[in-house]
């Protein structure tokens, strides 16, 4: 075995296929969990996007793992070679479980500059080429508790040709291999557990021989690539991935790279996915959005009757479920509100009524709005804050909806096109309202 | 209204006074909180301290902080802020606003602005309408604001400029005052101060502090400086202004924010400061420190492992090296957040040190060493802070 202490619970396997459970013996001294379905907590060099240590710690529950990415730590090795005592000291993260993987899921790589021995990921001063052995190096220095190990994942765009996916198997098995061989002869990585990483674009063939190789070498854990959002559709998606999670171990995790969007999120779990990266809510907050779908599982028919007669035009300005444009991830989903939009100027609600983030603890609608408007930072910081913790709470409520078997409810809310925030108990009236202005 | 005995808005007491300079350290009671002086007050524009969260301003302990009248005015607009709760509510801020006038801002940014008799004529950047901005019109709008601390709004000439321009707009000054003082809806809510103008002209500012100090303002601000003018004769001006304000009320230096600056206009008799500079500064990188700045994006801190001033007790020099601020700064904004974090700590922080050497009778030795820290040796001192600290009394070693 290349790692450590990672083993995987579960409590539950819903239909066959959904799984709910913990993940445990995570970090160098195996005392963190993270229960799955989960996410991790998605940073650029260490830091959620725009928020301090103040600002993240006003956020409850946050998940045990964090996100790093060689695409933004590559270009200072040098640095922390110097430093010697790894990302998570330099960083001055809290008490936390470091996962490194390879690239940001919120950015999508120029093509084209794969080779059979190289990847290559960009920093803020252009191209980087990884070798398995300056991967491994980075690995070495960055010192994660887990990382994923060195793939080419070039398969995404739909002009991928059979025998680009066939290569894009064979090399990442042929960087497994190598990369286990160098972790296994590093004593700086005793204890790091190492994901491989299973490919195949959108070929079934090529997908399942990935999974059965992958599955048949030494890892913790199996990170799903080239299905990203902007790659293909979900009904796709959902078969590649059923297929792919049939070769694999029932008892190690599935971590599926680039999915963030709730729906896919949720169809992703029914085919058996048990992790994905928490990139979702900072590409809502760049857009100048708040999360705001419902993901309330507590059965109160009054209210999922008012919910459905909602008035079409508070989704008037996004897009139907289904519609979405694949190549732009940047477009706005229906699960979220477009706080720019002029309706909001003197909306005196808070983002969410009921959440207890720190922006709708403090902040209204109306406040937000006039941030956004004039380009100040705040915005950022407070839509942040809010995204993921409304992100976060999904998750929770997913998790509770495989255990009490609720998760048709969950799925009515998440796939209902006109998905909103749940009125108050006693403000009913303006939440069918959702995007009249109201004035406090 | 029937006459009765109101409760004032401002009420300021007097802690302390240095027998040797004109520094003094008071309490200033406003309705959201006390603010200790000398303070310094950092400038939250459009309704936020950039990146900065009421209660990260809070924790660093902020008293007081402004608020801009002419670009709130704009957006969201005084309607809009009225309906939130004024400028407290709608930011949610819980302690002390000071909102300027907006006619620094009607000089300064915006073209093809006319003076008047009646007010500022502008062309609005947003809409292109013409806009007058009149006494009447911005306490209108600071009413709405509902800020603790409001300014007249004053003729402001540039302190470069010389000839009638300076005079005509100190009477002008004089003369909206007075319409600023009618106009207050609000005065046992709010203050209105004054702001001595008269540019770098001893006479003109001396006629203009006699007949603003004529009129019962809760306070006055010392106008027209800061603006590119030799630092001799800035000084000079302040020291003349604090020589005839009256003692009882706060003396607000309007656009000071370099620590020296600081220093040396405590010293001549300040109680309150104002500057977007330590906040704007943080966002290109640039971290104040004891002994000036450090700037962080530059290749030499990039295996600086040290925390940017090992002696700081802010949440950014607690946590961050220089080496990983240098590194975020490439990655994400939150860099940002952390050197405007760790200005405003400086200064208020500085502030603090300052106040606490003149209640200890130690001032002028506070003085020493703040100058030793900064400059590399004596004769890099810069000449106009001697003449300054020399006026009241201290002879820099």
């Amino acid at each position: 075995m290349a790692g450590g202490r990672m083993q995987l619970e579960l409590s539950r396997v819903v239909q066959g296929r959904s799984r709910l459970g913990v993940l445990k013996g995570l970090g160098r001294t195996g005392q963190h969990s993270l229960e799955v379905p989960g996410c991790l907590l998605y940073t650029h060099f260490g830091t959620v996007p725009h928020l301090t240590q103040d600002t993240l710690h006003t956020l409850r529950n946050l998940p045990s793992v964090t996100q790093v990415t060689l695409s933004n730590i590559a270009e200072h090795q040098e640095v922390l070679e110097e430093f010697k005592d790894g990302f998570r000291k330099f960083a001055g993260l809290h008490d936390t479980v470091v996962y490194c993987s390879l690239h940001d899921p919120a950015t999508l790589c120029p093509t084209g500059y794969t080779t059979n021995k190289t990847v290559s990921v960009w920093g803020s001063g252009g191209r980087i080429e990884l070798t398995v052995a300056k991967f491994m190096a980075l690995q070495k220095t960055v010192q994660p508790d887990w990382y994923q190990s060195m793939a080419d994942g070039e398969t995404w765009q739909n002009s991928t040709s059979r025998k680009r996916v066939r290569k894009s198997v064979d090399r990442t098995l042929a960087h497994l291999d190598e990369c286990l061989l160098v972790h296994q002869k590093s004593q700086e990585l005793d204890g790091v557990e190492v994901f491989g990483v299973v490919e195949g674009g959108d070929i079934l063939e090529e997908r399942v021989r990935s999974a059965r190789e992958t599955a048949k070498r030494p890892v913790a854990g199996f990170c799903l690539d080239g299905l990203q959002t902007a790659s293909m559709d979900q009904r796709l998606r959902t078969q590649l991935i059923t297929a792919v999670n049939k070769e694999l171990p029932e008892d190690k995790p599935r971590l599926l790279q680039g999915v963030g969007r709730p729906d896919e999120v949720l169809a992703c779990v029914e085919a058996g996915v048990d992790l994905f990266e928490s990139f979702f809510p900072f590409q809502v907050t760049e857009r100048g959005c708040a999360l705001c779908f419902s993901f309330d599982i507590s059965p109160d028919p009054e209210r999922a009757v008012l919910e459905l007669s909602e008035e079409k035009d508070a989704a008037g300005d996004t897009k139907q479920n289904g519609d979405l444009n694949h190549d732009d991830q940047t477009q706005m989903t229906s699960f979220e509100i477009n706080l720019k939009d002029k309706r909001y100027q003197d909306d005196f609600r808070p983002l969410v009524e009921g959440c207890g983030c720190y922006c709708c603890k403090n902040h209204q609608r109306a406040y937000l709005h006039h941030l956004l408007v004039t380009n100040e930072l705040l915005a950022g910081v407070l839509l942040m804050i809010h995204n993921t913790s409304h992100y976060h709470g999904f998750f929770s409520a997913l998790r509770e909806a495989l255990a009490k078997d609720k998760l048709d409810l969950l799925k009515t809310r998440i796939f209902n096109p006109l998905n909103f925030t749940d009125a108050t108990k006693t403000g009913m009236k303006d939440g069918l309202c959702a995007s009249r202005p109201h004035t406090g | 209204m029937a006459a009765t005995i109101e409760s004032s808005p401002l009420t300021l007491r007097i802690v302390a006074e240095c027998p040797v300079t004109k520094a003094r350290v008071c309490d200033l009671i406003l309705p959201h909180c006390t603010v200790n002086t000398p303070v310094f007050m950092p400038v939250g524009t459009q309704g936020t301290l950039k990146g900065i969260t009421v209660d990260q301003l809070e924790d660093l302990g902020c008293q007081i902080c402004l608020g801009n009248t002419y670009h709130l005015g704009m957006r969201p607009g005084p309607d809009l802020i009225e309906k939130a709760n004024d400028l407290h509510g709608f930011m949610n801020w819980k302690r002390n606003l000071l909102t300027d006038s907006g006619g620094f801002q009607m000089v300064s940014l915006v073209e093809l602005s006319e003076v008047t008799e009646e007010g500022v004529k502008f062309k609005s950047p947003y809409d292109g309408k013409e806009i007058l901005l009149s006494p009447e019109k911005s306490i209108s709008i600071q009413n709405s604001l509902g800020s603790d601390i409001m300014m007249q709004l004053d003729d402001v000439v540039s302190s470069t400029v010389t000839g009638p321009r300076v005079e005509e707009a100190m009477h002008r000054s004089v003369r909206w005052l007075d319409r600023c003082i009618a106009a207050n809806k609000n005065p046992h809510k709010q203050n209105l101060f004054a702001i001595i103008q008269g540019g770098l002209n001893s006479k003109l500012r001396k006629a203009c502090l006699d007949e603003m100090t004529k009129r019962d303002v809760p306070g006055f601000a010392i106008g027209g400086l800061s603006g590119g003018e030799e630092k001799d004769d800035f000084w000079r001006m302040v020291t003349l202004s604090t020589d005839h304000l009256p003692r009882e009320k706060p003396r607000y230096l309007m656009g000071v924010g370099y620590a020296v600056d600081l220093v040396v206009c405590v010293a001549l008799g300040c109680d309150m400061f104002d500057c977007v500079f330590p906040t704007r500064t943080a966002r290109f990188g640039s971290a104040l420190v004891p002994w000036g700045s450090l700037q962080v994006k530059q290749k030499q801190y990039a295996k600086d492992f040290q925390p940017i001033d090992p002696d700081c007790q802010c949440p950014t020099c607690k946590r961050h090296s220089r080496a990983y601020l240098h590194a975020l700064f490439k990655s994400d904004t939150a860099a940002m957040h952390h050197v405007t974090i760790h200005n405003i700590s400086y200064q208020l922080t500085l502030m603090r040190s300052v106040r606490q050497s003149i209640m200890e009778g130690r001032f002028p030795e506070f003085i020493q060493s703040f100058m030793k820290r900064m400059f590399p040796s004596r004769d890099q001192y810069p000449s106009w802070t001697v003449d300054a600290l020399a006026s009241v009394n201290i002879t820099l070693q």
